[in-house]
């Protein structure tokens, strides 16, 4: 099952490289993660996704990460409310008669056609996990030839 | 001042009164300042010598060991010693030196990224980039070795860090507000932890290198006799608790006794301190201790609930939650019954050997306890002859077994022994160890010898890699594939290196060396030439239930 995690982290050269290095060195896997420099420059937040198979495996992640010297909080938005939301980009199959078409998908999601030429379009949406979910399902169906994600950012209520 | 100046001022602050190591390029401004600072370096032959060296120094005092080296190679030899040290909690302190900083990232000659390589095997690690922060590293550097459960810490000096100048300045105190480790057990864990232990029948007390790192041992003794409940080690606890003591159980485990194994498979309840379950005590994990009910009481909350499942976690230092606990037990269990099924079980599982016409390593090992009563300081290689120290010699003070537990490292007892001795000089310190082991860091017998260093080594020498052998023989059909090992004349060896020589091969011998390896103010050699296939007993195979146990007479 996937989980959510929020870390403060010391702005250092290679702290990235210890989380990174703990999750492979313990046989952890990450599903997504995000870093950034925080409003102070001095700390980093980190949204990691993370794969545990249960319940002991997700503590032993989060004790892990709580021992490394350069983590200030773990967070687990596993049972916490929290905001989430993912950035795609992706390309589809254009033609111009699906224009319209392509465009009333961002009625409902929160997004748009950003660019198109010849039998290629470039959209750009933001949503939850499940908005991004369905919001693929739909592009699906136009195929998708390529996709990048900017891994999930959470932040708690 | 200078990086070097102020790198050697603020290790004498931190009250650093031995640095093992070796010179190299990229530490030479630290080497000019050290050639009259008043701090002891000791030259090893080896860098990972001069590691386990200050791991030795580090178990024996429980001060900080320090260990210095070149950069590249040099750090590179250092990352088995750092790793020993990290696998059994120790506090180290490692300084290497670096290439210049515009050269890093370059290939530069000698040049390695040691904070890369050792970030999995150390508690944290520094990479120096700019000499103003070189104080505050040194200071952060010691408090994290020493403080929470203990660990090795390594800082990475470029050499021009080392001949930059700034004004030094001591930081008074260290602050991080990313490690504040606890120390005190939660009041409401510790109130139930005191009712469990009440209403318990056959209780355990199992403890580990924990209870040696928080110097908890005369609490913990205590609180077993407060409960009276008997007491099981680990490797790493052997010292927190007197062999001798009627309470006492043994070492636990794949080589443990028959009763410390039986009496854990039975326990209704474990009360396990500063240890951590690891595979070579549970066993098949699934299979162990049914009917137990587990308070763990540990420093680092990872460690809890990592292996098995803990009904009762404690987070705190050893010594600080034994005592809580032994403010709010009020009610006892009553383990009169248990007891007694113990000393049955003592009575019919005993630790034996078979004698024999040849020498037995077992032998040897009653002899060294006969002779020091338990004064002495033992480091040990990896293998049978390590299993052998820890079962026939009857420890009853922390910190005088030495021995690399969690990584298993062939090679470390010697050079541990010398950092013991340089430590602790008016104790009588042994190296036991295998044939084969010693080989591994052999070289430091110059150490020995040009620092006036007088260890004694004694090798149980079979001829063997002989616990490779002994799995060999129960688990591959006798197939001794390279376990066969030869030497040199070890006599001679030892005498080429300026030290004293003796050979050993039959029973009566024995005592009569002993007696003059401990009279002779020198580094000594015995070499013991045992029963080759001799096999360590009670044995449980690696994947089994811990009282699934072969061999031996029980």
């Amino acid at each position: 099952m996937r989980h959510t995690l929020s870390l403060l982290v010391e702005n250092r050269f290679g702290v990235l490289a210890r989380i990174a290095g703990l999750f492979s060195a313990r046989g952890y896997n990450i599903a997504s993660l995000a870093v950034s420099e925080t409003l102070d420059p001095t700390i980093s937040y980190m949204t990691i996704v993370v794969e545990a198979k249960d319940e002991k495996v997700l503590e032993q992640i989060k004790k892990q990460l709580n021992k490394l010297i350069d983590v200030i909080t773990v967070t687990d938005f596993t049972k916490k409310e929290h905001l989430n939301r993912e950035l795609i980009l992706a390309k589809v199959n254009y033609s111009p008669k699906d224009k319209a078409k392509l465009e009333s998908i961002f009625n409902k999601y929160v997004g748009k056609l950003v660019y198109h030429k010849e039998d290629t379009a470039i959209v750009e949406a933001v949503g939850d996990d499940n908005q991004i979910k369905s919001l693929l399902e739909e592009l699906g169906k136009f195929g998708i030839k390529e996709l990048v994600r900017s891994g999930k950012l959470a932040i708690g209520y | 001042m200078t990086g070097a100046q102020i790198l050697l001022e603020c290790l004498k602050r931190e009250g650093v009164e031995v640095i093992f190591g070796y010179p190299g390029g990229a530490v030479l401004p630290i080497f000019d300042k050290l050639y009259d600072f008043p701090i002891r370096f000791i030259l090893t032959r080896h860098e990972q010598a001069a590691a386990h060296a200050a791991d030795g120094y580090a178990r024996a005092t429980g001060k900080v060991g320090v260990c210095m080296s070149t950069s590249g190679p040099g750090a590179t030899n250092l990352t088995t010693g750092i790793a020993t040290a990290y696998m059994d909690s120790i506090p180290l302190v490692a300084i290497s030196g670096q290439v210049k900083t515009f050269l890093i990232g370059n290939d530069a000659f000698q040049e390695a990224d040691v904070t890369g390589i050792t970030r999995p095997i150390t508690k944290h690690n520094f990479l120096v980039k700019d000499v103003k922060e070189l104080a505050r590293i040194v200071r952060e550097a010691f408090y994290i070795a020493s403080t929470g459960r203990p660990g090795p810490v390594l800082i990475d000096i470029p050499s021009d860090i080392q001949i930059a100048e700034t004004e030094f300045v001591w930081p008074q105190e260290v602050k991080l507000r990313s490690y504040n480790p606890t120390y005190s057990g939660h009041p409401g864990q510790i109130k139930k932890a005191a009712k469990t232990i009440a209403e318990a029948k056959r209780p355990i007390l199992y403890v580990g290198g924990g209870v040696i790192a928080s110097g908890a041992h005369n609490e913990l003794r205590e609180l077993a006799e407060k409960i009276n409940t008997p007491v099981t080690w680990t490797l790493m606890g052997i010292g927190t608790f007197p062999a001798t003591h009627q309470l006492s159980l043994g070492m636990l485990g794949m080589h443990g006794t028959a009763y410390a194994n039986h009496a854990i498979m039975e326990s209704d309840l474990i009360i396990a301190i500063g240890a951590r379950f690891d595979d070579r005590v549970t066993g098949r994990i699934d299979a162990f201790a049914p009917y137990a009910k587990v308070i763990h009481i540990d420093i680092d909350p990872s460690s809890i609930s990592k292996n098995i499942r803990v009904h009762i976690p404690i987070v705190g230092d050893a010594k600080n939650v034994i005592t809580q606990l032994l403010k709010e037990i009020k009610k006892v269990p009553d383990t009169k019954e248990w007891l007694k099924t113990i000393e049955n079980w003592k009575k019919k599982y005993p630790l034996q050997y078979k004698g024999s016409t040849k020498l037995k390593p077992q032998y040897v090992i009653e002899q060294l306890y006969e002779l020091t009563k338990a004064e002495a300081i033992i480091a040990t290689e990896v293998g049978q002859n390590q299993m052998w120290a820890a079962q026939w010699y009857k420890y009853d003070k922390p910190r005088t077994f030495i021995s690399s537990g969690g990584l298993g490292t062939m090679g470390f007892g010697f050079p541990a022994a010398i950092g013991a001795k340089v430590g602790c000089p008016q104790k009588l310190v042994f190296d036991v160890a295998g044939d084969g082991s010693i080989q591994m860091n052999i070289q430091e017998l110059a150490t020995c010898t040009a620092n006036k260093i007088p260890v004694k080594i004694l090798i149980l020498n079979n001829g063997y890699l002989g616990m490779v052998r002994q799995w060999q023989e129960l688990f591959y059909k006798r197939r001794y594939s390279y376990v066969a090992i030869t030497g040199p004349d070890f006599v001679k060896l030892a005498e080429s290196y300026g030290a004293v020589g003796m050979l050993v091969t039959k029973k009566e011998q024995v005592r009569p060396a002993l007696e003059k390896a401990i009279e002779i103010d020198n580094t000594v050699i015995i070499d013991f030439h045992i029963e080759e296939e001799e096999n360590v007993f009670p044995m449980v195979p690696a994947g089994e239930a811990i009282n699934k146990i072969i061999g031996g007479l029980a």
